[in-house]
């Protein structure tokens, strides 16, 4: 268990800054998600934490001690990979059992070390089995048992889901999370899937082009993403571009709206995001005028989704579309062509820098 | 089960006009004249018109001790053979396998499949050039070393371990080479995570999961070279007296076909008996 500090790391693969000036501290016993694209720098940053790649400039300490130069087998990290890289040639036990050996730990110790780790895997009678033998979800989670038995000062996951179908990762979710709680470890996932971020993780790190773009914890960075890349990338967004005029906004399509509440911007362009569950969606009235200063946009529904419990609505507004997602039951469904007007509480408006 | 049967059968019929010129070349090249020379093994002799059938050649391989001993010999050749071509092949096909990428691995690559290109006759007299005194190497050790050295190795037996060490190795580097590339290099990552040293990688991960490729490479080695006669001959003069240059007398020189079909299938039962008392531990590698 320890606290990671990442400062001004550097790694380039040619011309290609991979991790671009990255600085980002790990919490002791936090649980850490690296969201991003693929070719963001997530993995490579979490290479370097393992001591698998090494920075070109900057320091990686791990509990204040400098350790972007200690090799891989000498950083006490546990790691899960991808494809699990469970080693074919061995039993689930000895698998597990690997790490301790090499540590120098013999028999009794071992076995019983291996068996509670098992047990808190939920895989106690699966010892002797070969990995071929097993499920996707039955290996990540002797990946995981691997991982953590020899008490790892940090454990890192590169995308440790994504081989497993949907309801499967969901499980395995909540299993990881309540593994990581157990254990108290230091754990940072990585990972490009924005839900499982969201879901699993008490702080997350956005990465793009080898940058941090936002880090904090997720409701902080859902309601308040601080660009355009963080809101769409985390979660959907409309994003709306148009002119600071008299302390209102213009936007493009003609429609003048309430400024953000945090904005002082006095004149000049200006892009927002609005979440489409905080965009309200009502029937036009006919022939009413919404009062000035109110937000409200008028449009016409263009497309809907229907997903169960709620339904998602394209809605043309003067040339640009707007998404906003209605749960049912709480409004009528609107069919396509209907005339409506749209509004949203000026507080939920984001101004994007 | 009657679909499975069904498809079985569909597919074998399918399957037969690809199947056949390979079996077919098969039938023709090698059981007709080995069973040819079956019966050869079993005449009396070649140039009666009215031969007739005995198993005095097979009982001449245990009434003279020399055949014995020239096959021992030939064993013995053929493990040590085996075992320099591991030591030699196995860190080049990791290297190859695990550390070079892209253009420098095709390079090296080239280099060693380059004997093959060549014939191998042409290969094991350019050795003795190199080898003989005054040759190649005699020449540039002497321009190198301070102090004067003879080196003759031309008609010796490290000569003819030399040359079929060259002309093998190329077999032991391929087929590590295809089961070092087959093992994930995560697997590698994960063992180091763990805190293992790169020498308990090497012998708890790398080794047991290349091992197929080291026996296949070694079966490939071994079998030729316990009947090699033409690096004996050619490179190793008197040193290279062998069984398989002993068969090659009898069918060339001697002319006695039967006794030399007779060593021949010896040596094939031989081969055959090692590789089965060697069977469980290649079952359990692969």
């Amino acid at each position: 268990m320890a606290r990671v500090e990442v400062q001004n790391v550097q790694r380039a693969f040619g011309d290609h800054k991979a991790v671009d000036d990255v600085s980002i501290t790990f919490e002791d016993g936090g649980f850490y998600a690296l969201l991003g694209p693929s070719g963001s720098g997530k993995t490579t940053l979490l290479r370097m934490i393992a001591g698998f790649e090494f920075p070109d400039s900057g320091s990686i300490r791990i509990d204040g001690a400098a350790v972007e130069t200690v090799p891989a087998n000498k950083r006490r990290i546990g790691m899960v990979f991808q494809n699990y890289a469970l080693f074919p040639h061995m039993s689930v036990a000895a698998n597990v059992a690997f790490g301790l050996e090499v540590s120098g730990q013999k028999g009794k110790d071992v076995r019983r070390a291996v068996s509670e780790v098992l047990d808190l895997v939920q895989l106690g009678d699966f010892g002797k089995r070969r990995p071929h033998q097993l499920s996707g979800g039955q290996r990540q989670r002797v990946a995981l048992a691997r991982a953590i038995v020899t008490k790892p000062r940090v454990l890192l996951l590169d995308e440790p889901l994504s081989a497993l179908d949907k309801a499967l990762r969901t499980t395995m979710q909540g299993e990881l999370k309540r593994i990581q709680r157990e254990v108290g470890v230091t754990t940072i996932f990585v990972t490009h899937d924005q839900d499982e971020a969201l879901s699993i993780a008490d702080q997350i790190g956005i990465l793009k082009d080898g940058r941090i773009v936002q880090s904090g914890a997720p409701e902080e960075i859902y309601d308040r993403p601080n660009s355009e890349f963080a809101a769409t990338f985390l979660g959907d967004a409309n994003i709306l571009d148009g002119t600071v005029v008299e302390g209102r906004l213009r936007l493009d399509n003609g429609a003048v709206v309430a400024l953000p509440l945090d904005s002082t911007q006095t004149s000049g362009r200006m892009r927002c995001a609005i979440r489409p569950e905080r965009v309200r969606l009502a029937v036009r009235n006919a022939g009413g005028r919404a009062e000035p200063g109110a937000t409200v946009v008028w449009g016409t529904v263009r497309r809907r989704l229907f997903s169960g419990s709620f339904s998602r609505y394209a809605v043309d507004c003067g040339g640009s579309e707007l998404q906003a997602i209605a749960q049912r039951g709480a409004t009528r469904d609107l069919a396509i062509g209907t005339e409506v007007e749209l509004s949203w509480d000026r507080r939920d408006l984001i101004a994007l820098s | 089960m009657a679909v499975t049967g069904m498809t079985r059968t569909n597919g074998l019929k399918k399957a037969l006009p690809l199947l056949l010129p390979a079996y077919g070349w098969l039938t023709l090249a090698i059981f007709l004249p080995l069973s040819a020379m079956v019966y050869f093994s079993l005449l009396t002799t070649m140039s009666s018109t009215t031969p007739s059938l005995t198993l005095a050649n097979y009982a001449a391989f245990f009434s003279d001790p020399l055949y014995a001993v020239l096959l021992l010999r030939s064993v013995k050749l053929a493990l040590l053979v085996m075992m320099i071509c591991v030591v030699i092949g196995f860190p080049a096909a990791y290297v190859l396998a695990k550390i070079f990428k892209g253009r420098a691995r095709e390079a090296i690559f080239l280099i060693v499949i380059l004997p093959f290109w060549s014939n191998s006759l042409v290969r094991v007299f350019s050795w003795s050039m190199v080898l003989r005194e005054g040759g190649i190497l005699d020449v540039v050790l002497n321009a190198i070393l301070p102090f004067k050295v003879s080196v003759d190795l031309m008609y010796s037996y490290p000569a003819v371990v030399i040359g079929l060490v060259h002309s093998y190795l190329p077999y032991m580097v391929l087929t590590c080479y295809l089961s070092l590339q087959a093992i994930d290099d995560a697997l590698i990552d994960a063992a180091r995570s763990l805190g293992a040293s790169r020498t308990t990688i090497l012998r708890r991960v790398i080794a047991p999961l290349a091992l197929p490729g080291v026996l296949a490479g070694s079966a490939l080695i071994f079998i030729p070279v316990i009947g090699s006669f033409m690096e004996p001959r050619i490179l190793g003069g008197r040193g290279g007296t062998l069984y398989g240059t002993v068969i090659e007398d009898q069918f060339t020189a001697v002319y006695n076909w039967p006794l030399g079909a007779a060593l021949s299938f010896i040596l094939l039962a031989v081969v055959l008996a090692i590789l089965l008392a060697a069977a469980p531990v290649l079952r359990k590698a692969a």
